[in-house]
């Protein structure tokens, strides 16, 4: 990753409160974060810090109270839902923690969906899926069912499935937690060998210490802020 | 991502047969018993039907076509002279008793028709010659007389005698109509011949059968024949209506039939709606990870709503093709009475789309709800 990379998304002074009895709790309390085009952000910090809210606010799928959030220069919060909704499906990919593939669907077209829900007809979603699904290893199992599949392999679908429609912003939420280590480690270099690109960003979210050294950067979270950035993943060290 | 909504929906087969095996039986239920229901009152109009007259003049207090309040023969000649009527002829309907040869008693539906004209006769003949009832002592007997003589062993065919109120009637014929609702057999004969078989009292006449006049309708014409005192003229369709519309009334038929068919619907709702929901809840975080990837709400309405509305489809065909074999079947004996009018199909395909578009709802409320967040938690 390059320095002066340009920007992919800046986070500023992000508030996000949760309705709790007859108050709020405060899940975000001023996070403020920005990434860059060609790098991996990992966002790490204890249970409970923020870090799935900030994923969610960065990606749309949660709306903040305050503060400011650009993605590829859209402001998120000047968007309507459906621009919002019309905006991730272009531009945001995602891996989760379990994976969420839709257990009748086979591997193929599970791959698929992102595409499909860009208006892509189904056979050439299902060409383009199938050449991903190659690239990561799986072209003999595009019509196994996620069921027929190991951890490790239905992560590579998953993936596949983020990158089919090659959306500018990965998004990643605690993607090794399902896998054991030798499957993490591979997957991780998977994603990063795959997903790693001068145009694209890709954010995850993760406790898993074993995987930090894949990170070109790491934000750490506390309390719903964001505590420090560190630049050298290689010799960050989780308290 | 209509491709998608079936094959999630197909492959999930437990719930997919449990979906579909619900509504064919709410289909089922719901077809067959309304059926059945309309072939009772199909059953009930038997005699407006089997005698086809264009008008019916009764007595001013019949209600209904089964209940024959005897007329004076004098009616006849006094309908006659009504303007529009192009003919007017008595029609004696009785039920009386038959003595077979076994000695066993049956009661009969007895139809005396005009003597000259035969108006009313049967139209389905299936042996021998409706004229023939001319003849001494003939009588044509319908296909329930038949079934019903051989049923105690006894051989009918043309020629075969028993008799009715100790006198002697002899099958000239045979014809087949439509069953009466009490299941009694029709035995034909002449107007002057029934006279012979009924039981003596003053006022005989069941009926006067009318004919209106070119550019008369029948309506019309019963309208002016009801003006005379005492009497009642009511077109062929009115007769038939009232006399569906007064079982309806005043027998609890239709609470019996209707009873079941809003059971079929409850059990439509309560496993559909229930089964769908749990395919809904099941796939609720495959769905909020399609909203998170940016399905937006009218694409998964689509996708629900197809797969609500494809089990319903599947189910209502199985539904009422059971219900249409189950008719095919009975139809050859005849017993129970099924009568299928579009009606029926269309009444239950419109319940199947309402218990469709109820349970797709209460998914889609559901997923509505939903926060696409929810995939990260």
């Amino acid at each position: 990753m390059k320095a002066d990379a340009p920007l992919a998304l800046t986070v500023e002074n992000v508030v996000k409160t949760f309705p709790s009895g007859d108050g709020r709790t405060y899940a975000l309390k001023g996070a403020t974060l920005d990434a860059r085009l060609g790098e991996m952000l990992m966002i790490v910090g204890p249970s409970g810090c923020g870090k799935t809210t900030l994923l969610s606010v960065i990606c749309g799928t949660l709306n903040c109270d305050e503060g400011k959030i650009h993605v590829f220069d859209h402001d998120l919060r000047a968007m309507s839902d459906a621009a919002i909704t019309r905006f991730r499906c272009q531009n945001v990919g995602f891996i989760f923690q379990q994976f969420n593939l839709i257990p009748t669907l086979t591997a193929l077209e599970n791959a698929s969906i992102p595409l499909i829900l860009n208006g892509k007809k189904s056979s050439a979603a299902q060409r383009r899926s199938r050449e991903v699904l190659a690239t990561l290893g799986l072209e003999d199992k595009i019509h196994s069912y996620p069921a027929q599949l190991s951890g490790g392999q239905q992560q590579r679908v998953a993936i596949s499935r983020a990158l089919v429609h090659e959306p500018r912003l990965i998004i990643c939420d605690e993607p090794t937690a399902s896998l054991d280590a030798a499957t993490g480690h591979k997957t991780m270099e998977l994603l990063k060998a795959s997903a790693m690109q001068a145009d694209r960003a890709v954010i995850v979210v993760t406790h898993d210490s074993r995987i930090f050294s894949f990170a070109d950067r790491i934000a750490e979270m506390e309390d719903g802020r964001v505590t420090g950035i560190h630049n050298d993943p290689k010799n960050y060290h989780h308290a | 991502m209509l491709g998608i909504a079936l094959k999630m929906l197909l492959r999930d087969r437990a719930k997919y047969a449990m979906l579909v095996s619900g509504l064919a039986f709410c289909s089922l239920l719901m077809c067959q018993q309304a059926s059945v229901f309309c072939g009772l009152m199909m059953w009930t109009t038997a005699t407006v039907r089997n005698i086809g007259a264009p008008v019916w003049v009764v007595d001013e207090k019949v209600e209904q076509a089964n209940e024959v309040i005897p007329m004076r023969e004098i009616e006849v000649e006094r309908v006659r002279g009504v303007p529009g009527v192009a003919w007017a002829v008595p029609l004696y309907l009785g039920i009386e008793q038959a003595r077979l040869a076994d000695g066993s008693f049956q009661n009969v539906q007895l139809a005396g028709l005009d003597t000259g004209t035969l108006t009313g006769r049967p139209m389905d003949m299936r042996e021998g010659r409706i004229e023939d009832l001319r003849l001494p002592n003939a009588v044509v007997i319908d296909q329930v007389a038949v079934e019903k003589f051989r049923r105690k062993g006894i051989p009918v065919g043309i020629g075969t005698t028993f008799e009715i109120n100790d006198k002697e009637a002899r099958v000239v014929g045979i014809c087949h109509v439509s069953r009466s609702f009490l299941g009694q057999p029709y035995i034909y004969t002449t107007y002057g011949r029934a006279m012979e078989y009924a039981k003596p009292s003053r006022k005989q006449l069941s009926y006067v059968l009318v004919g209106p006049v070119a550019g008369v309708s029948a309506s019309d014409l019963a309208a002016r024949i009801s003006k005379l005192h005492g009497l009642r003229a009511i077109s062929k369709d009115e007769l038939f209506w009232m006399t569906v519309f007064w079982y309806v009334k005043n027998t609890g038929i239709p609470i019996s039939f209707g009873t079941v068919v809003i059971l079929g619907v409850i059990v439509g709702i309560a496993i559909a709606g229930q089964t769908f929901y749990l395919f809904v809840y099941d796939n609720l975080r495959y769905l909020a990870a399609l909203k998170a990837m940016g399905a937006r709400m009218p694409t998964l309405a689509g996708m629900v709503m197809l797969q609500a509305l494809s089990v319903g489809f599947v189910g209502y065909g199985i539904g009422v093709g059971l219900a249409a074999w189950f008719g095919n079947t009975v139809l050859a004996k005849e017993q129970p009475p099924f009568f299928m009018p579009w009606q029926v199909p269309a009444f239950v395909a419109v319940v199947i789309l309402l218990i469709c578009a109820f349970s797709a709802t209460i998914g889609l409320i559901r997923i509505a709800k939903l926060e696409p967040a929810v995939v990260f938690r």
